[in-house]
């Protein structure tokens, strides 16, 4: 703790009052992890600031102080990103929970970071707008959070990422000073480099976000969609690639293999073919000409590339049964075994095949199951690796084959994280997608939003000394993975 | 690669300023060009394409790659980039595409260069080669330092190569002429955007608005028929969009014989919210982006017009003109710009590339 610490924590008090600063305890249950449980701390303290006012002048005592800050938004990311800092202050961006704009004629929402993304489409529907970027977590996760990870989702594929739908974004930095980027207007370009794509992304490690710009999208008048069997895995990854190759941007295109199919078959009872080794399900969406046309051009290249069977939604109850067990996977997987580790990890559409070989023979040198279903018109892979957590060599083996995914999806020219961040989860497995240098100005740049440091720190970013103990780098019969990598 | 590196690092340890040069295609836009002009476009270790998966839909090329080439290419395969980038008089090139992230009419509709952007190399002020991004469609590892590239000016670091995300070309497209004033044209292309109708394209000038739509045959035939106007014919919609995109057509062309004229005239790009009402200002106004970008050809005083796209909650870009002396790009204030200078140094620390070129 900084020598100003408990003058800082006197600040806060007086400040934010007892609603709005916890110190005990006993109050830190919520906050002493995100999604990913496994990883747990407690904070100094909770500050949990009502505006953005009050949000300026909490990073202004800190800075003072010189108290680590950690942003938190709902909690729901998956990679221990909004894990507190022991010496330092949680602060919950939850109150900051306003729509504060709504434009239909520029299909703009101003919206504050702690408002839900499903809020979002909620209050844009009554004027047939949507947000379109839709995380799993939508129900739960915030659009500060969302920009702080570049949150997907499965409509992603058609419409982009949280990057691709925000136009602007109001905040502070680490010492408490407003800043504003893009354009909170909804003017499209600003000049010099795109600051704007640099802070989404950034895990909070550059500014905290107080306000957003998002993007509205109109609602499809029409949304239908296939569900296709294959006999392989190959098959349905290559269906994938044809489709893509087609000319059609699918509204959705998302895999499951077998063994996920049959749990979530168990949770859910859509009546997925459960002799199928993988199912695609492929969706388009729009003007109703467009979906008939593009329906029946995603039915030819299925059926070219071996469907056994499709299935065609007629109405809005078998769309919503059709995606019920892939949205329900994650819960459903707890069927299947006490305990899993989601991956996730990103890899060119056309390797698809390639890589889910490589995670089968994985399975037997790991002696562990894995269950798939993932993005797979963006090539998201979300392997589910089963274990049992009471056995700790369970989890040993359970981390290396996690590991060795993420390897293999690098050396195929994918990225370690599709969508959930570096958070804490993956400091170690940075260090084999970047080099020394690329690694340095990561950390220059961390340094030029933020000199102290102050802001999320030792998330996102490995310290260079960790590279250099390895980590938890896999290293196998003495030989590092990539070797062509410059290490340290 | 490695020669580029020990030149870039010459260039450091005698602070020795770079101007970054492709075709010089864009050499008039931002600030006067300074130090030692090294034409990339003529290093054989930037040149050409790297990889086109068309299954795939990227494409890898590298910096000092012709856009003309890069296009046919993709054309080849039925694909385009969808940024539709300027090629002015024909030049320009994947490097300067980044720098500027300038982006032709469909801009608001298909997003803009750093939409399009994967990811890229770029040797940085100290000589290192770095790479940022790839070529996968979803990548949050890191900082998304590539597309912080986009409108740098080469002021970060040289790039080396680039990747782009790519869309197919089309299946059918109409374009579709209304007389409008402006008020009615910046109205009408909002509400066919707020529709949802597949606009890829929409621009106004002197009486007349222009909506292009782009997509499957029978969903551009809806909405053609929905929208109404007059379809034009094939060729003159093509030459439309062509001129505009290049800036070969007679609204720029008029605009620049009369700044050489000496008129006193300059060229504005202002970029705004898209239902910002009609700017009442001196001289040519021609609307692209369904209202969000606007180009003026005024004699109108910098400051006027700078507080004018200030006001209504933009910016205002000096894009051509005779007299200069008007910084070209709005300046950052307060904390951005204490961002930017240290960005600038921590990626440049010997301030070599491109120095004074973004003001």
């Amino acid at each position: 703790m900084s020598v100003a610490a408990p003058q800082g924590l006197q600040a806060l008090r007086k400040l934010l009052g007892p609603e709005g600063l916890i110190e005990r305890a006993g109050g830190f249950g919520p906050y002493e992890c995100d999604g990913l449980s496994a990883y747990r701390a407690r904070p100094l303290a909770v500050a949990i600031p009502a505006d953005a006012e009050q949000l300026g002048a909490v990073l202004r005592i800190c800075h003072e102080a010189e108290l680590p800050i950690v942003p938190r938004g709902a909690g729901t990311g998956l990679s221990g990103g909004a894990l507190p800092h022991p010496q330092g202050i949680t602060l919950s961006l939850a109150r900051l929970n306003h729509i504060l704009a709504l434009d239909p004629a520029s299909r703009t929402a101003r919206v504050q970071c702690g408002v839900r993304n499903l809020a979002i489409s909620q209050a844009a529907a009554a004027h047939g707008l949507y947000y379109a970027p839709d995380p799993s977590s939508q129900i739960a996760c915030t659009i500060g959070g969302n920009v702080a990870e570049n949150a997907g989702g499965v409509h992603c594929l058609k419409y982009g990422l949280t990057l691709h739908n925000v136009l602007g974004l109001r905040g502070f930095t680490a010492a408490g000073e407003p800043i504003e980027l893009g354009s909170m207007a909804g003017a499209l370009d600003s000049p010099g480099a795109d600051l704007l794509a640099l802070a989404i992304g950034s895990e909070g490690l550059l500014c905290v976000v107080s306000e957003v710009l998002v993007r509205l999208t109109p609602k499809p008048p029409e949304a239908r969609c296939l569900l296709a069997s294959f006999g392989t895995v190959t098959q349905a990854a290559q269906a994938v690639c044809a489709l893509i190759a087609s000319g059609l941007t699918p509204a959705g295109l998302e895999m499951m293999d077998q063994a996920m199919t049959r749990a979530a078959e168990d949770f859910v009872h859509a009546g997925y073919d459960l002799e199928a080794a993988a199912l695609l399900l492929c969706e388009s969406d729009g003007a109703p000409e467009t979906v008939a046309a593009e329906i029946e051009q995603m039915r030819a290249v299925l059926q070219a590339c071996g469907a056994t069977r499709i299935e065609e939604s007629r109405d809005e109850a078998e769309r919503a049964r059709f995606w019920s067990g892939r949205k329900n996977a994650f819960p459903a997987s707890g069927r299947m075994s006490p305990d899993y580790l989601c991956m996730d990890a990103s890899i060119p559409r056309a390797r698809l095949a390639e890589m889910l070989a490589a995670i089968e023979a994985m399975q037997t040198q790991w002696g562990l199951r894995c269950a798939n279903v993932f993005h797979a018109g963006d090539g998201n892979l979300h392997p589910l690796i089963l274990f049992d957590g009471k056995d700790p060599e369970q989890l040993r083996r359970a981390e290396g084959f996690g590991a060795q995914i993420l390897e293999t999806a690098v050396a195929m020219g994918g990225s370690i994280t599709g969508e959930h961040g570096v958070g804490v989860e993956k400091l170690s497995s940075m260090c084999v997608q970047f080099s020394r240098a690329e690694l340095e100005r990561f950390q220059g740049l961390k340094q030029a939003w933020d000199p102290a440091g102050r802001l999320n720190p030792g998330k996102a970013i490995p310290e260079l000394r960790r590279c250099a103990e390895g980590g938890k780098l896999w290293v196998r019969e003495g030989k590092l993975p990539h070797p062509e990598l410059e290490r340290f | 690669m490695d020669s580029l590196r020990s030149r870039v690092r010459d260039a450091a340890a005698q602070g020795q300023a770079l101007e970054l040069v492709g075709h010089g295609s864009k050499r008039f836009y931002g600030e006067a060009p300074q130090g030692q002009p090294w034409v990339l476009s003529r290093e054989p270790a930037l040149c050409g394409l790297r990889a086109h998966e068309p299954a795939e839909l990227y494409v890898t090329a590298g910096a000092g790659t012709p856009l003309r080439e890069l296009e046919a290419q993709l054309g080849s395969q039925g694909q385009q980039l969808g940024c539709e980038p300027p090629r002015f008089g024909g030049e320009g090139t994947v490097g300067g595409l980044i720098a500027t992230a300038l982006a032709g009419p469909a801009r608001p509709y298909w997003g803009g260069v750093r939409d399009a952007l994967l990811g890229l190399t770029l040797i940085d002020g100290r000589g290192e080669l770095l790479k940022f991004g790839g070529t996968v469609m979803k990548n949050v590892a890191g900082f998304d330092v590539a597309r912080a590239m986009c409108g740098a000016m080469g002021t970060l670091g040289l790039i080396t190569e680039a990747s782009f995300k790519l869309m197919p070309i089309p299946q059918a497209q109409v374009t579709l002429r209304f007389d409008a004033t402006q008020d009615d044209a910046i109205y009408a292309a909002n509400q066919a955007a707020l529709q949802g109708l597949p606009l890829s394209a929409s621009a106004w000038w002197n009486g007349s608005l222009l909506l292009r739509l782009s997509g499957l045959e029978a969903s551009v035939r809806a909405a053609a028929k929905r929208l109404g106007g007059d379809a034009l014919p094939v060729d003159l919609a093509l030459g439309f969009w062509n001129g505009l995109r290049h800036q070969s057509d007679e609204f720029f062309a008029g605009a620049v014989r009369a700044i050489q004229a000496g008129s006193g005239v300059a060229i504005w790009r202002l970029s705004l919210p898209p239902t910002t009402p009609v700017l009442k200002v001196p001289g040519e106004q021609l609307i692209e982006w369904g209202g969000a970008l606007r180009w003026l050809v005024t004699p109108l005083a910098a400051q006027a017009v700078r507080e004018l796209a200030e006001r209504a909650g933009g910016h205002a870009t000096l894009y051509a003109a005779l007299d200069k002396s008007a910084p070209a790009f709005t300046p950052a204030q307060g904390a951005e710009a204490q961002i930017r200078a240290r960005l600038k140094s921590e990626f440049d620390p010997k301030g070599i590339f491109n120095p004074g070129r973004l003001g």
